[in-house]
């Protein structure tokens, strides 16, 4: 095996083998957080998509209140679900970009050939 | 010219007109008589897609081009073309319907059609490009027995992908007839020969423009659409509001209920198990999954999903002004829609004719046209691969098959599942149907979507468990569904004392009990037995999932 690790501090080593890196802190953490951010965000999408459905199944006089001359609170909610589940797809896509792609390209760039 | 002998031909064998005199009916139609602008754009869309279909067809030689485009597709293309996917004839005329006919109802089954996109995207877009190759059962089976798991994916895709296909097949038979006047059985031809023209020679890069053409039409008439109904009532969605309650420009109110939710959501668990259908059965969806290996990588894969969600999310916006205009601005409201298809499918249709004419009538009739030919050509490919993709090339060659035989089988299959296609639709014509699009969404999240998402996620998942996950998620689907109010009730015609149709069940949406055997069955039957090769995989599949090494 060539260039057998020299110092114990992995940022200092600018190659490892795949097994290295799969068995790496900074590997291991990026994992995580990819699914403590997907999780955090399919929490908030099922609070509202759920939350809605079942707000409008159980509670019928609440979401039939009148917000306007006539437009009811079931209205806006309805919009609501359907713009907050696109917002928490953005800002998926954002912090992947912003955060997780980095991260990737970086921990590739360390493999050997 | 020849297109326009067929076109005579054609309208020689139409059907009497549709619309039959309703007591309300105080407008008239062209609808069901071919006019000269629905026959001249819809030749105009089949041609153009034509053309793309013969440019494509040059790029088509090999497997990764036929199944993936050559990974060649960009996101936002992508994008656009998983929107046409997804954006069937279904949800474009049954939404607006909906929403004529019952008001409120039809917004609240709108958002459901959305919530499935972000869960995608959260839980299985990126590794599914990274781990997959041209189907979701790559990924199922790439740390499994290829033997079993392949069989059993393939099994659970065809049917979700066949149930789908005769909904759309028999919906879109019924539709040209109404909107064309052709008779029902050249519909389905026309339909069926079109779109395998599509696959069998442009493959999937040829089926991707034919989506992206699709989606943009769509979304052009729909928006054109909601913008006259909202010029006339000043551009304030309040005034719609108003008007549908308290007085129309067409001389009818239909009172605050329209603006209040109805009997759609009146049993939780009900409401719960058909969200979960919608939202799981997306990430189930064979056609819908199989778009992802046509972008270069899983960076483009998760773009693509922000882009079909913008697009497939503007649409349901929209969709309910369509369908609250047509309440208030055609003559006859409710009564007339309803009077020409119980279901409200025409509504969008006629307020098309009622606000900008014949011509626009035409556009929006050759649009919904496109959109039953963009998504059964989607459909027939996801069919065609997971017979040739994962039994054929993989099980009974064991993958050792040349680029050559692979594309061959590919087509051959293409053409048995094409002409499967018409034969059901035709086999099922007049049959109540609707059911099935709901089979295929609950088998979906039922019996592709569990496998899929444990294998992506859980070192200790087996082939065993996989095997046993998606047996029990097809099969309670299935069941239950044969035994909902539904289709034991409506379709075999078993009544209760009160003259409602009755299930041996009481549930009409399964997914919630479905969903939850299939986790349950996978857990335990993977605890039972550990595979340890598995398990080892599953490490070292690792840096392919997430880092995309080695990714195809």
């Amino acid at each position: 095996m060539a260039e057998p690790a020299r110092s114990p501090s992995k940022e200092m080593r600018s190659h490892r083998s795949p097994h290295e890196i799969l068995e790496s802190a900074d590997f291991k953490a990026l994992v995580r957080k990819r699914w403590s951010v997907s999780t955090t965000l399919l929490v908030l999408l099922f609070g509202s998509y759920y939350g809605f459905i079942l707000l409008v199944g159980t509670n019928k006089a609440l979401v039939s209140t009148k917000i306007g001359e006539v437009t009811t609170l079931a209205i806006p909610l309805g919009v609501g679900v359907i713009v907050f589940a696109w917002i928490l797809t953005a800002l998926y896509v954002g912090w992947a970009n912003k955060t997780y792609d980095p991260e990737v390209e970086r921990l590739k760039a360390q493999i050997k050939n | 010219m020849h297109l326009t002998a067929l076109s005579q031909l054609l309208l020689s064998q139409a059907a009497p007109a549709a619309p039959a005199a309703a007591p309300l009916a105080k407008a008239e139609t062209t609808l069901g008589h071919p006019t000269f602008a629905a026959i001249g754009f819809f030749f105009l869309i089949v041609a153009v897609t034509l053309v793309i279909t013969y440019f494509a067809a040059k790029k088509t030689r090999t497997s990764s081009e036929f199944y993936a485009a050559g990974r060649s597709v960009s996101a936002l293309q992508n994008g656009f073309a998983l929107a046409g996917d997804y954006m069937s004839a279904a949800s474009f005329l049954g939404i607006s319907g909906m929403v004529a006919l019952k008001g409120y109802d039809g917004m609240i089954y709108a958002t459901g059609w959305l919530v499935g996109w972000p869960a995608l995207m959260f839980l299985i877009a990126e590794p599914l490009r990274n781990i997959g190759k041209f189907t979701f059962a790559d990924v199922v089976a790439s740390r499994l027995r290829q033997k079993p798991v392949r069989i059993a994916s393939a099994v659970g895709g065809i049917l979700t992908v066949l149930f789908y296909t005769i909904a759309q097949m028999v919906g879109s038979g019924a539709l040209i007839q109404l909107m064309f006047g052709l008779k029902y059985e050249v519909a389905e031809m026309i339909v069926g020969a079109v779109m395998l023209a599509y696959v069998l020679f442009g493959g999937m890069l040829a089926t991707t423009w034919v989506q992206i053409v699709k989606a943009v039409l769509l979304l052009i008439g729909v928006s054109f659409l909601t913008v006259l109904v909202l010029a006339k009532f000043g551009f304030n969605p309040g005034n719609l509001y108003s008007a549908v309650v308290n007085g129309a420009p067409n001389g009818l109110k239909y009172g605050q209920a329209a603006l209040e939710p109805g009997g759609l959501v009146s049993n939780p668990i009900e409401a719960v198990s058909l969200g979960l259908a919608l939202m799981f059965g997306l990430l189930g969806l064979p056609h819908i999954l199989m778009r992802f290996y046509t972008v270069p990588d899983a960076k483009a894969a998760r773009k693509s999903v922000l882009y079909a969600t913008g697009l497939v999310g503007y649409f349901y916006l929209i969709i309910p002004i369509v369908g609250f205009g047509a309440a208030a601005l055609i003559p006859g409201g409710r009564g007339f829609i309803a009077s020409i298809d119980k279901g409200g499918n025409m509504a969008s249709p006629l307020l098309a004719e009622q606000l900008a004419g014949a011509g626009f009538l035409g556009f929006i009739a050759a649009v919904a046209f496109a959109t039953i030919l963009a998504v059964v050509a989607g459909l027939t490919l996801a069919g065609a691969s997971a017979y040739s993709h994962d039994i054929y090339v993989s099980v009974i060659k064991k993958g050792r098959a040349s680029e050559d035989e692979q594309v061959r089988v590919a087509k051959i299959a293409t053409v048995v599942f094409g002409v499967f296609a018409v034969g059901l639709g035709i086999l099922f014509k007049g049959q109540n149907v609707a059911f099935m699009v709901g089979l295929a969404f609950a088998i979906a999240a039922s019996a592709n979507f569990p496998a899929l998402l444990l294998s992506v996620v859980w070192k200790r998942f087996t082939t065993n468990g996989a095997v046993a996950s998606i047996i029990v998620g097809a099969l309670v689907s299935v069941v239950m569904i044969l035994l909902s109010p539904t289709v034991w009730g409506e379709v075999f015609h078993h009544l209760g004392p009160d003259g409602k149709p009755v299930g041996i069940i009481p549930f009409k949406n399964p997914a919630i009990f479905s969903m939850a055997a299939a986790f349950l069955v996978g857990w335990v039957v993977s605890l039972l037995a550990p595979e340890e090769s598995a398990q080892r995989a599953f490490e070292t599949e690792k840096i392919r999932t997430y880092l995309g090494v080695g990714a195809e």
